[in-house]
């Protein structure tokens, strides 16, 4: 019942290899399938994201033996040479598998620390492998804990909440003034990347309306029609910002375009609503004493890149508590783990000692041919009340005690010495 | 007297209190909810406290200053929760549980007067007694929300933003909060009054209708619908009707206060 991971991540492989290991769902079945049926693995899972190609499994026999048949299946499967392949894998086994698996679902593994997308993909890797039979109860086992570990690890600590990107820091903000977004207007000015990447975030939250305002009217039309907005003529300001509440400026100038006095005429023309600026230009777009007027909030992109410093710093003080829950689960599951195996190693020790007890019987009462059916069949019958009651204890103590399981670390050595049928040296 | 229950509403608001301030450091929703859940319990206690203080001392809760006082710390807690249900908003807890513990602790901690039975004013002047003090009690609360909302407001323009704003409500919604408060406290203050000028009128022999009181309770009408009116208009939303909100309620105390125990004829704890 021992697990084993093979993978690789954005630490171990640069994008080239990462992405020719990737997985698609197609793909990932059939890999599960045919490392089955070759007896490389019993039960497989392939977790396949961006930044991560890993496949968990539990090997028939010793983990560390089936490890080097699954990198040459790999490097087979994805037509990669073994020592490209080689150097960018890493191999994990039983308590390091768990651990790494549960902090790859924590989020302390990703590239972008506590980012929340993990968790559900490995929650739909599994629901997948799953659905294919290619899980048993080991990996069912682990995968539900992998997910709880994730879910404890976001709703007890801060580890995911705060937003890690200039954009995400931004709408945020927009966020602390009007609440949902969902019914709230926004007003891009410049159609660049930065730009692209907050109006993404705000279709995300589901901004109602979207305008579009640029120096070069088909680079607008083109971000208008992706993101289904709609384009404003440049400098008209008058009517572009009478209904936006936020408004993402990212164009390239050298002095502001929004100026005090255009601001002032806007918050009059909307009744003061309030308005939320986000400068992502440099030099800066706004004019920096638009913040001084009433109900108007300014953000340009130093401010915003302090908070999402100020946030990557309380991120990382979170780490040692995500750690601890995930020390926890794994120590739950190696308790679980030993206890299969422990009541698993009893059964076996019950059968075994029933065989032993049949044979003893036959060898010892042959010669008392004075005894009744009645009187063997009592005899058996109390031989195999003793054994019970030898092992009842034992079994029962296995199930209920936790310490007892962690001290006894060594299953395989039990095994061998109580159902191994070899000889004394 | 039985301290049972004044101990269970202490507890009960003491971890509520507890609560609200960890969902505000935390942002764990369980949290919050335990914290509302005992905010919950800390009013069914509270009411037997009240009831059963009214009862040892055969009198109604707003005889005394402090059986005032704590009927006040009862409707603020009422308020509050049906606010926070509302709205499904938690953020504000750890700062009105604080004045909800404050209002029982005076009233409890006190030592009683030794009163005399009220004379039966009827149902009348029970609602009329009941309803002035909900009111104050959502004026109070409005007023903790507007502070609530300078704060926050100064937070998001000095770019200082710390822990604690990204868990606190939406400036928007804060608004929206104190005004449905307001809202609650000038229904009741007008329903409130009206019964008053009702039950004057039956007893028009005893009682005058010139009282200081009167005219104080019609300014801080005037004020708060002075107060919903401009808090949606251009030159005071948001940061100017706050402040508003904030000097109403100076009034507010004013009349509870100045006005009830040295001017009013009539009024003495609401």
């Amino acid at each position: 019942m021992e697990i084993v991971l093979v993978g690789l991540n954005h630490r171990t492989a640069p994008v080239e290899v990462r992405e020719r290991v990737s997985f698609t769902t197609e793909q990932a079945r059939r890999a599960a399938e045919e490392l089955r049926a070759r007896g490389i693995l019993e039960e497989t899972l392939v977790l396949s994201t961006c930044n991560r190609s890993e496949v968990y499994g539990v090997p028939p026999e010793s983990s560390h033996e089936c490890a080097p048949g699954l990198s040459t299946f790999l490097s087979e499967f994805h037509s990669v040479r073994p020592d490209i392949l080689g150097v960018s894998l890493y191999h994990h086994y039983d308590q390091e598998a768990v651990r790494h698996l549960f902090r790859v679902s924590a989020g302390l593994d990703s590239m972008m620390l506590g980012e929340a997308e993990i968790l559900g993909q490995v929650r739909e890797a599994y629901r997948f492998a799953h659905e294919q039979g290619a899980t048993g109860p080991v990996l069912n086992r682990l995968f539900q804990g992998a997910l709880e570990v994730g879910k404890r690890v976001r709703t007890e600590t801060e580890l995911g909440t705060r937003p890690m990107s200039v954009a995400s820091a931004g709408v945020k903000l927009a966020e602390r003034i009007f609440g949902k977004l969902n019914e709230r207007k926004a007003l891009v000015l410049g159609a660049g990347t930065i730009s692209e990447q907050v109006v993404s975030q705000l279709r995300d939250r589901g901004i109602a309306q979207l305008q579009v305002m640029n120096r070069s009217r088909d680079r607008a039309d083109e971000l208008a029609e992706q993101f289904g907005g709609k384009v404003v003529g440049w400098g008209e300001w008058g009517t572009a910002l009478q209904s936006p509440d936020v408004v993402v400026s990212s164009v390239s100038a050298d002095e502001p375009v929004l100026r005090r006095d255009i601001v002032e005429r806007a918050m009059a023309a909307r009744g003061n609503r309030a308005l939320f600026l986000m400068d992502l230009g440099v030099p800066r777009n706004i004019d920096p004493s638009v913040g001084e007027l009433y109900n108007v909030y300014v953000y340009n992109t130093d401010d915003l890149s302090e908070i999402v410093q100020q946030n990557r710093n309380a991120r990382e003080s979170e780490v040692p508590r995500a750690q601890g829950i995930v020390d926890e689960h794994v120590t739950k599951f190696l308790s679980w783990q030993a206890s299969v195996e422990l009541v698993g190693l009893v059964d076996a020790l019950r059968v075994k000692m029933r065989e032993e007890r049949a044979s003893f019987i036959r060898s010892r009462m042959e010669p008392m041919k004075h005894l009744t059916e009645a009187d063997r069949a009592h005899v058996e019958k109390l031989m195999d009340e003793m054994l019970e009651k030898l092992l009842l204890g034992p079994a029962e103590r296995l199930r209920g005690e936790k310490e007892l399981r962690r001290k006894i670390q060594n299953v395989e050595a039990l095994r061998d010495l109580f159902l191994s049928n070899r000889e004394k040296p | 007297m039985n301290h049972l229950f004044p101990i269970l509403t202490v507890l009960a608001y003491l971890l509520s209190f507890g609560l609200y301030v960890r969902f505000l450091a935390s942002g764990k929703k369980l949290t919050g909810r335990l914290g509302t859940l005992f905010l919950g319990l800390g009013l069914v206690a509270h009411y037997f406290a009240l009831l059963e203080r009214s009862r040892g001392l055969h009198t109604v809760p707003y005889h005394d200053l402090y059986g005032s006082m704590s009927l006040f710390g009862w409707l603020l807690a009422l308020t509050y929760l049906g606010l926070e249900l509302y709205h499904r908003q938690q953020s504000v807890g750890a700062f009105v549980m604080p004045f909800i513990l404050a209002f029982f602790l005076a009233a409890h901690l006190a030592p009683a007067d030794r009163l005399s039975p009220p004379a039966a004013h009827g149902a009348t002047f029970a609602f009329h007694v009941t309803l002035s003090i909900l009111a104050y009690a959502a004026f109070a609360l409005s007023f903790v929300l507007s502070l609530i909302f300078l704060g926050e407001e100064r937070l998001l323009r000095s770019h200082k933003l710390g822990n604690m704003v990204w868990r606190l409500p939406p400036l928007e919604l804060l608004e929206r909060m104190s005004q449905s408060s307001v809202l609650v406290g000038l229904v009741s203050i007008a329903i409130g009054t009206a019964l008053g000028f009702v039950w004057v009128d039956r007893l028009s022999s005893e009682y005058s209708f010139y009282d200081p009181k009167y005219v104080v309770t019609l300014l801080v009408l005037l004020l708060y619908v002075l107060y919903l009116r401009l808090a949606g208009t251009g030159a005071w939303r948001g940061a100017r009707a706050s402040r508003l909100c904030i000097f109403n309620f100076l009034i507010v105390v004013l009349s509870f206060t100045v006005v009830n125990l040295y001017l009013s004829h009539s009024h003495r704890y609401f």
